[in-house]
Formats: structure tokens, C-alpha cells, sequence
């Protein structure tokens, strides 16, 4: 701790800058797949060929990403928040980590439960992490609909917060997790 | 609001920000544009879900229709409903290794289960001699690959894509007055589709056999496969049966509802029953997007090996119950063709199994008393 009272954090750490803007693409893509594959005939198996092992991957990057996250020192919140948006922004990041893990959890437990096969890529495929039953696997797939929803949700919550404090309240936020080097203020 | 000011850029700083001008035009127009773009991205994810194209045919639609034609039956396949289930195995002759790397052409023996099934949505229908009658396999290969097959007894299939299926459906549907489905619409669809006419000649110059053990089953759609050296084959595949045809007579259906079922059982009761499996090898040219389509006489056929079906159970009872016989399903070596049918049936059949499998699950009109007598 006492290193970072000299130099304190303005941005997150690089990694966690990373993991942040690859993640938030590969999820933006799978919201996307998953809403369009449901109403697909044609283009339905090569989706859903691209929506399992791209699932995985989150699942496993949200992983390193977790233990990063509590193993770094975070940059403070700005100035310009009060108590409730900090407890806000502190609700809707642990809702955000919660469904990064659960979601894929969900679509694996799925369809582990209806045993299919859940093919990565090639003859690689997962074991099933659930006892087989349609029952279970019904009630999965819709919870799977409905979390994705609510990940869409949190997620335009989220832009939309951001874009609120880089172009209203102009409070520099934004630079907390950019790519690039942001210098302290 | 000092604080804020510090905390800010020095353009804004400069520019006059919210902190030193009242909140402006400006700021309104920021917040306009905010407001926009999550807009935009919300209507971006919602035609992405088709949520602003209601007329096009989607995997819900089409089993809507599936359960407008035949009604709902809790548990059910939406097609096919009507079955009974059997188990088995595969013994592989090696022969296929020569067009694909699939674990299952490796000589030797891959257990099996399956299920058989006349076409149609309401699963207590009574058996007719003119029924399409279906069989889904499912292999459960060494390595823990799977292929799964879902075929018929028609050597082609009679429409070309999902939308043709789908707008047969729609014209077959009964009348509200008649019950009957209007021989007008039927003869219109025809007009509108030569290929689904020219594949029911076909169909109908293939009399039915007498029963399930002596049907031979057609995969319908093409498939690629790749062997070891990597070259890339069409191939389409059938199961031949070795129990010799009889032509069916029409008088059998009148005595029992289940006369096509019963018949299976009764056979595989008294021994086991078995089909080759054989490929028929496409060459440049032959048309591997189209499942009514014959590929022409005379192409090289492989003999691939020997499925033996010995022991037959009700859906109750069976795992097969479980099973999406979805025909994507399929080991390293056996790839989709270009034929939009795959996807389709694909995207369909995990529609049905979506529904049915939080359903109730229904007495099987084949019963476990059934399978035993």
C-alpha cells in the first residue's frame, strides 16, 4: 500500500485494461449471435458453431480477469461521485462479473443436461457438468434467454453511464480504462 | 462544483462546461445524442432478433405451424411424434475410412440407439401404409464424438429449403368447415413448386414395403466427407435393409392402429434386425443443395457396414425419448453439405426439443405394455 501512496492509480492495471475491451467485444458479439441464431434457419448451425466456444472462452477469461481484479490496486472513483453512484457503479460491476461467469455457466449446464454434445472446435467437447434431464435443460434455456436479456440491459446501463460522464459530467472517467497510458492529473 | 471544474479537461474548462454556463444547449444536445445512440444500439440488438421483420420464417414459426396442422400434444415431437424406441449397435467394415476420418468407419463396433416414427404431429395417429416413416440413430463413438442422423424412407426429400416445407404446411392446413385441407391449395403449391412435383414421382414410384424392418432409409441431404489425406467428398448415405421387401397390402391397416409398429416389434422380438449402411460417393457436378434431387444412376456405392437393431422399448421407458436426432450432429470427417436444408432442420428441430422438454410427458401411444407382447 505504501507505494500507492505516493503514485496512485489512475487507470486500472494493463491486463485489466485488456480483459476489459476484449471482453466487452466477445460479449457485444454473442448477444448479438445468441439473439439472432434463435431466429435463424439458414445461418442457424454456423452461430451456433461460433456462440459455444466463444462462450467458453468468456468463461474462462472472466476467470483471470476476477483474479486480477482482486489481486490489483483499483484507480479511485472520481471526485465527482457521490455515495449512492458509487455504490451504483459498485452494484452493477459485481452484476456485470456475475453474469459474465453464470451466463456461460448456464448455456454449458444447458446443455449438459439435454446431452448434447458440446463441441468446442474439431472432435474437442466439454464434459457435461449437469445429470441428464430435459426437465433441467428447459428450465436452463429459458433462464439462459432471460439472463442474456438482462446482461443486454446491464450492459446499456453501463454505456450509457459512461457516456453520461464523459460528455456531461466530463469528469475524465473514461481514462480509468482506455487502452492507452492516461498520465495522472 | 469547484472541485468538478478541476477535475475537468482544460478545453472544457476554457469552452464554459455545465459548471460555469447554466446546463445549455449544448449539454442538451450531448444528452440528445446519448439518448440516441443507446437507442440505436437497443434497435440494433432487436433487428438482430428480427424483431422488426414479423414475416419472416423463423424456427418458431415453423413449429407453430407444426402445432396449428396437428395440434399440440404436451411432451411430443412437433413432427414425427409418433414412435418407439430401439437400441443396437454398428459394426464398421473399415471400408469407409477410404472417404472419411470419422471414428465411426473405423472397423469395429459403436453402440447405437434410436428411435422409429411416422411422420405427422399428433403422436395417437393411426398407422397407414403411406406414412413417412422415419428413423434417428444416434452413435456414440469411442472417442466421445457423436453422430446423430435423422432419415426417412423417401429416396428424396420433397421440398428444397424450409420456406417450401413451411408454405406446404400452410396450404395443407384443414379446413375449419371440411376438415379437410383444400385440394385447391395443394394443387397450388404444386404449380408454384415443379421440384416438390417432380420429387413426389419419384416417391411414389418407390411402393412402400410392408413394414419398418423391410424399409430402407435415405439421409436425403448430401454431406461432406474428409478422410485422412484431407479430400473432400459428397457423399449421401442410406440404410439398406437385409430383411427381404414385401410389398405392403392396404388391408393390414384396418385391424390394428399400430399395425406399423407392432409389425417392428413382432420382427425384432422374434430376431435381430439389420440394415447396411451405404454411401453413394457424389461426383463434380451432382447437386449437393437440393434434397429432391436424385443424384444420377450408377454412382459408386461403398457398403460401410452393418447395423444390427436387437431390442425395442417405449419412448417411456427409453432415452431416445430425450434425444434431438438433430442430423448436424455429426464426428470430425462429416461435414454439412451447402444444402440449406441442414441448417434449417437443425435450427427446427432444436425448436421442437426446446418446447417439448419442459412439457409434461404424455402417455406414449406405443406403451411399455406394448413393446412386451
Amino acid at each position: 500500500m505504501s507505494a500507492n501512496m505516493t503514485t496512485e492509480r489512475t487507470q486500472f492495471n494493463g491486463l485489466m485494461r485488456v480483459l476489459h475491451w476484449l471482453m466487452a467485444a466477445m460479449v457485444l458479439t454473442m448477444l448479438g449471435i445468441g439473439v439472432a441464431m434463435v431466429a435463424s434457419l439458414g445461418d442457424y448451425h454456423t452461430l451456433v458453431s461460433i456462440h459455444r466456444p466463444l462462450g467458453i472462452a468468456i468463461l474462462i477469461l472472466v476467470v483471470i480477469r476476477l483474479l486480477t481484479r482482486l489481486s490489483s490496486s483499483l484507480p479511485p472513483f472520481p471526485a465527482t461521485m457521490s455515495q449512492q453512484e458509487r455504490l451504483a457503479a459498485h452494484g452493477s460491476e459485481v452484476l456485470l462479473y456475475t453474469l459474465l461467469f453464470v451466463e456461460p455457466l448456464v448455456g454449458w449446464g444447458m446443455l449438459s443436461a439435454a446431452r448434447f454434445p458440446i463441441v468446442l472446435f474439431g472432435s474437442v467437447h466439454l464434459f457435461p457438468i449437469l445429470p441428464h434431464s430435459v426437465m433441467v435443460y428447459a428450465f436452463l434455456r429459458q433462464a439462459h434467454t432471460i439472463l442474456a436479456y438482462l446482461f443486454f440491459l446491464a450492459f446499456i446501463a453501463h454505456f450509457g453511464a459512461i457516456l453520461f460522464h464523459t460528455l456531461i459530467v466530463r469528469d475524465g472517467m473514461l481514462g480509468r480504462m482506455v487502452p492507452w497510458r492516461v498520465r495522472a492529473r | 462544483m469547484a472541485q468538478l471544474t478541476a477535475n475537468q479537461d482544460p478545453k472544457t474548462r476554457h469552452g464554459g462546461g455545465e459548471s460555469v454556463n447554466p446546463p445549455g444547449g449544448s449539454t442538451l444536445a450531448r444528452l440528445a445524442g446519448i439518448g440516441i445512440l443507446l437507442l440505436g444500439v437497443v434497435a440494433a440488438f432487436l433487428y438482430l432478433g428480427g424483431w422488426f421483420s414479423p414475416q419472416k420464417l423463423t424456427p418458431g414459426r415453423f413449429v407453430d405451424e407444426f402445432q396449428r396442422v396437428d395440434g399440440t400434444f404436451s411432451g411430443f415431437r412437433r413432427n414425427h411424434a409418433k414412435g418407439v424406441c430401439v437400441r443396437g449397435f454398428f459394426d464398421s467394415n473399415g471400408q469407409g475410412t477410404r472417404l472419411s476420418r470419422a471414428v465411426v468407419f473405423r472397423a469395429g463396433r459403436v453402440p447405437v440407439i434410436g428411435r422409429f416414427s411416422i411422420g405427422g404431429g399428433d403422436p395417437y395417429a393411426g398407422d397407414a401404409l403411406s406414412d413417412v416413416r422415419g428413423l434417428g440413430l444416434q452413435f456414440s463413438l469411442s472417442d466421445g464424438e457423436q453422430w446423430r442422423t435423422a432419415m426417412v424412407n423417401l429416396p428424396v426429400f420433397p421440398f428444397k429449403d424450409a420456406q417450401a416445407f413451411y408454405d406446404n404446411l400452410v396450404a395443407s392446413q384443414p379446413d375449419p368447415a371440411t376438415h379437410q385441407p383444400d385440394p385447391a391449395k395443394g394443387a397450388a403449391f404444386l404449380a408454384s413448386h415443379p421440384e416438390t412435383a417432380r420429387a413426389l414421382g419419384i416417391i411414389k414410384s418407390h411402393a412402400p414395403s410392408s413394414g419398418f424392418d423391410n424399409s430402407t432409409f435415405y439421409g436425403l441431404n448430401a454431406f461432406r466427407f474428409t478422410n485422412a489425406d484431407g479430400t473432400v467428398t459428397p457423399v449421401r448415405w442410406a440404410l439398406v435393409p437385409v430383411q427381404p421387401y414385401e410389398a405392403g397390402s392396404a388391408a393390414e391397416g384396418s385391424q390394428d392402429k399400430n399395425f406399423l409398429f407392432d409389425g417392428l416389434i413382432a420382427s425384432i422380438l422374434q430376431h435381430p434386425l439389420q440394415w447396411h449402411l451405404i454411401l453413394t460417393v457424389g461426383q463434380p457436378g451432382d447437386p449437393t443443395n437440393d434434397a429432391t434431387i436424385p443424384w444420377p444412376e450408377g454412382r459408386e456405392t461403398v457398403d460401410v457396414g452393418t447395423l444390427t437393431l436387437d431390442s425395442v422399448e417405449s419412448e417411456e421407458t427409453s432415452p431416445a425419448r430425450d434425444v434431438n436426432f438433430d442430423p448436424l450432429v455429426l464426428p470430425v470427417g462429416i461435414a454439412p453439405s451447402d444444402d440449406p436444408l441442414l441448417s434449417a432442420r437443425s435450427a427446427i428441430y432444436s425448436q421442437s426439443f426446446t418446447r417439448r422438454a419442459g412439457e409434461k410427458k404424455l402417455p406414449s401411444a406405443i406403451t411399455p405394455a406394448e413393446v412386451q407382447k
